[in-house]
């Protein structure tokens, strides 16, 4: 397998705070693989770069074989490569159909599509994700009226209604009832197997990432402590010392 | 079904009084005209302002800039500078129907790509600004652009500019100008109606909503931006236009660049009506206009008074407008509902 996602040697700091240090990572094409760390650990900065929010201070990031770490977040997005966030981005505002309709993918959108109405066959499209996700009933809600479990789920649906080539997750199970998770974890891997989407997930819960990832990378202190496969992953003495605060 | 006719006779007895109205109270043609004026001011306004999120106190440059545009094409057109001058502005020359509409229609034109080609390139520089940093920006735009045009001698400077009078063929001005209005007013509504319900509507809603997550989407957000601002502005442009024929005299400050009167007021009638939703900004309108028009009447030299505290009274107990407290109310009949009992099988609704 070719690697969709190459990270190499990526540095970032904000004034004295090493936040990212020399990290490698690297994500083949239609695979998940996982991020973990303590909080603090500098996932989250680390998605920042990859996707454009802020000029990363050295190395490099190639997506699909182009180095992208010099572009900026929608020409990013527009290459077919998404984020969804820790706390949830929806627009509150609108209804989930909209929300969904708004989110088709922008890269081969000409001046008067922008002009025009939305094609009824986006309207069939995201009212299909909708129910892929469990929100069909709720499509004429307010999203800022959902609950964050269901904006969590709405998010998700509206990063498949851009047609991503890869999806990076921030945390996609926090602050979800555990009936929930399960659900989740099965979209995700239906997204991954049936729409070929390459998934980069960060994830708290031990046993959604043990259960979704193949690889899992693990960072500290902004540095790579481990990766691995999840079994590996689970009997390392450095990353149970990194979590329990172990010397 | 008898709902449907209802509404569509309401529709019909609508759009006739609108046509008649003028000739009805021939007295008030001018405030009828101004009335039209005034809903175009808060339409273009909530393009921006309410549906976007993006607060502007600088439309008004636009509706000068159109004026102006208009009323030097229409000067330089059968007059020079000087002679104009010397003919006391228009008001001693006579033109003819032919010469006044092709004067018109010429400024207009020119209204129409000056304030266009401003909107794109003040657009690229300062839609990047974002919240109250946009909104500062504004108001300076349109003091600045008050202050260029009190100081520039070729457009009459602070002494103003006459605009031609109209010929006798073409009726009353208050009437010409109603028409013109109408006509203006019912074509930004329908376009604004259009983009509303589309990709367009949706786009600009998302940006108000979360700019950032708009962006992480692959949204083309800049451009959706200026395409907002440049739809204002022509519109504006057409308004300005045409509003320096009706008034007749262009002062800089008092009626082109009117920041402080005009300039405020669509902010106010969009509130007040509803921002961000298609029929707020009209009834806004309709409801400040007339209201103004009595406490002039009624309550001559209290009228700003009675104007401020009606202000304070909509912005405490209607802040979301009049619409947006119906909408609130009575959310079901804006559509915004779950359904029914369990979600129900696919393709029974759709």
């Amino acid at each position: 397998m070719s690697a969709l996602l190459q990270v190499r040697e990526v540095s970032k700091h904000y004034g004295g705070v090493r936040a990212n240090h020399q990290l490698s990572l690297r994500v083949p094409r239609g695979s998940i693989v996982g991020l973990i760390g303590p909080n603090g650990s500098g996932k989250t900065t680390l998605f920042g770069s990859i996707v454009g929010y802020h000029p990363i201070d050295s190395g490099s990031i190639s997506f699909q074989g182009r180095e992208i770490s010099r572009l900026r977040v929608p020409e990013i997005a527009r290459l077919g490569l998404l984020r969804t966030f820790q706390q949830t981005r929806v627009y509150a505002n609108m209804n989930c159909v909209a929300n969904m309709q708004i989110s088709v993918p922008a890269a081969r959108e000409g001046w008067l599509s922008m002009l025009g109405r939305v094609p009824p066959e986006v309207t069939d499209k995201a009212e299909n994700l909708l129910q892929f996700v469990g929100l069909y009933s709720k499509r004429r809600l307010l999203a800022g009226d959902l609950s964050f479990g269901q904006q969590k789920l709405l998010e998700f649906a509206m990063a498949l209604m851009n047609d991503p080539v890869m999806l990076l997750l921030d945390e996609p199970t926090a602050g979800i009832n555990p009936t929930l998770i399960n659900g989740i974890i099965d979209r995700l891997k239906r997204a991954n197997r049936d729409l070929s989407i390459t998934l980069l997930v960060i994830e708290h819960n031990m046993r959604v990432i043990m259960n979704l990832a193949e690889h899992i990378y693990c960072l500290a202190h902004g540095e790579m402590l481990a990766e691995g496969p999840p079994d590996s992953i689970r009997d390392n003495q450095q990353v149970i010392n990194a979590y329990l605060g172990a010397n | 079904m008898s709902g449907r006719w209802s509404r569509l006779a309401l529709r019909v007895a609508l759009v006739i009084l609108a046509l008649v109205a003028p000739l009805l109270a021939p007295a008030f043609q001018t405030q009828m005209a101004v009335l039209w004026v005034m809903v175009l001011l808060s339409l273009t306004w909530d393009i921006m302002g309410g549906q976007m999120g993006y607060n502007s106190f600088g439309n008004i440059v636009y509706f000068g800039l159109g004026m102006y545009a208009t009323a030097v094409v229409e000067r330089n057109l059968y007059f020079g500078v000087e002679e104009y001058t010397d003919v006391a502005g228009g008001a001693a020359a006579q033109l003819s129907i032919g010469q006044y509409l092709t004067g018109f229609g010429l400024g207009l034109g020119a209204a129409v790509l000056v304030c266009l080609v401003v909107a794109v390139v003040i657009g690229y520089a300062i839609l990047g600004l974002r919240g109250h940093y946009f909104a500062i920006c504004t108001l300076g735009l349109a003091l600045g652009a008050g202050e260029v045009a009190n100081g520039w001698d070729y457009i009459g400077a602070g002494s103003g500019l006459v605009t031609p009078l109209l010929p006798e063929g073409l009726g009353a001005r208050g009437i010409f100008y109603y028409y013109y209005f109408l006509i203006l007013a019912a074509l930004c509504f329908a376009t604004l109606r259009h983009l509303y319900a589309g990709r367009f509507g949706l786009a600009i809603n998302a940006i108000r909503d979360d700019e950032e997550k708009a962006e992480a989407m692959g949204l083309r957000t800049t451009r959706y931006k200026t395409v907002a601002w440049s739809i204002s502005a022509v519109f504006l442009g057409l308004t300005g236009g045409a509003y320096g024929n009706l008034i007749g005299f262009i002062d800089p400050l008092d009626v082109a660049f009117s920041g402080g009167t005009l300039g405020v007021w669509m902010v106010l009638m969009a509130i007040l009506g509803g921002k961000g939703t298609l029929w707020g900004p009209v009834i806004g309108a309709f409801i400040f206009h007339i209201t103004q028009e009595l406490f002039w009447t009624y309550l001559l030299g209290w009228q700003r008074v009675a104007l401020g505290l009606l202000i304070i009274l909509i912005v405490v107990f209607f802040p979301q407008g009049i619409l947006g407290w119906l909408r609130e109310r009575w959310p079901r009949f804006f559509g915004a509902a779950p359904d029914p009992a369990n979600d129900p099988a696919r393709g029974e609704s759709a």
